[in-house]
């Protein structure tokens, strides 16, 4: 149980960390944090593809890769599994966690609503690096309506 | 006891490529471009069967007179392919798996590894030690 402690708050730290150097507050220097966040969750994403599907056999298609990171990625990082897949069947899913562990210790509603995308910016990362190690280009967007519930929007770029 | 050991990445270039003995290694390195094309087409020909249990492990891809070329598919559509020895008859399929397998942990240990780009060339020294311990099992 402590080890999802662990990960929490080395998450943390690491947000805090990207916004305490921050003299200018505005959004220029903003979107720079955000998109350091996600090419670190990034190249984490790319080992875990690796890692993870390792034992299991090869996938037959983008659903069987999509039902891979909600259930086997999710619990290996999260220990719970994703609670929602759902898909228009042309290359868009959202991914729906109605209790995300790395914002469930910090509201239970609207309070800090603004806050919210920084802690989100390198799970959207994650998920991006793992699509493209089993070989999808993705875009991965991530909302949040009302703590801690958030969902995260994965747009399959067809090449 | 493989002459011959080559990953190659999802865009189909080497990452790694290394034979023994390293006089000839043209030779080797057109018998594994040629067996990329085996390896395409039991690719394709699983995802048309509907079967339902996709193996990694691609089995025995062409015999030569001399050689043996084995194949391997990681879910990353990475490719491991192994030339082996005809002559060495003791080898049976159980060997081989065990050395994909071997092969498949280390390279993903080398994906793990902070200061490797993925695409890139792979360095490794740790990797380089497996292989040549798989190599030169000679009596």
């Amino acid at each position: 149980m402590a080890d999802a402690a662990l990960f929490e708050f080395l998450h943390t730290e690491m947000v805090a960390e990207l916004w305490a150097h921050h003299s200018d507050p505005g959004p220029g220097g903003q979107k720079m944090s955000l998109s350091v966040l996600e090419g670190m969750g990034f190249r984490v994403g790319q080992a875990l593809g690796e890692r993870l599907p390792q034992e299991t056999l090869a996938f037959r298609e983008e659903l069987d890769v999509l039902k891979f990171l909600c259930k086997d990625l999710w619990v290996a990082v999260f220990q719970k599994q994703m609670d929602s897949l759902r898909t228009n069947h042309q290359g868009t899913y959202v991914l729906q966690d109605n209790s995300f562990p790395l914002l469930i210790r910090m509201a239970a509603g609207l309070q800090y609503l603004e806050e919210a995308p920084k802690f989100l910016a390198f799970t959207c990362g994650l998920l991006r690096g793992a699509l493209s190690t089993l070989g999808i280009k993705s875009l991965v967007t991530a909302s949040v309506a009302s703590l801690p519930t958030c969902k995260f929007q994965v747009v399959i770029q067809k090449t | 006891m493989a002459v011959c050991v080559a990953v190659i990445a999802k865009e189909n270039y080497p990452l790694y490529i290394r034979s023994i003995p390293t006089e000839n290694e043209l030779k080797f390195h057109y018998m594994v471009h040629t067996s990329l094309d085996v390896v395409d087409e039991k690719i394709s020909a699983m995802g048309k069967a509907l079967v339902d249990q996709r193996e990694l492990y691609l089995g025995l891809l062409y015999p030569t007179e001399d050689y043996k070329v084995y194949g391997y598919v990681t879910n990353s559509k990475v490719k491991f392919v192994m030339v082996v020895d005809s002559s060495n008859t003791a080898l049976r399929d159980n060997e081989i798996r065990s050395m994909f397998r071997k092969l498949h942990n280390s390279y993903t240990d080398v994906m793990c590894n902070p200061f490797y780009n993925p695409g890139d060339r792979i360095h490794s020294r740790a990797f380089d030690s497996m292989v040549t311990s798989m190599m030169i099992q000679v009596c």
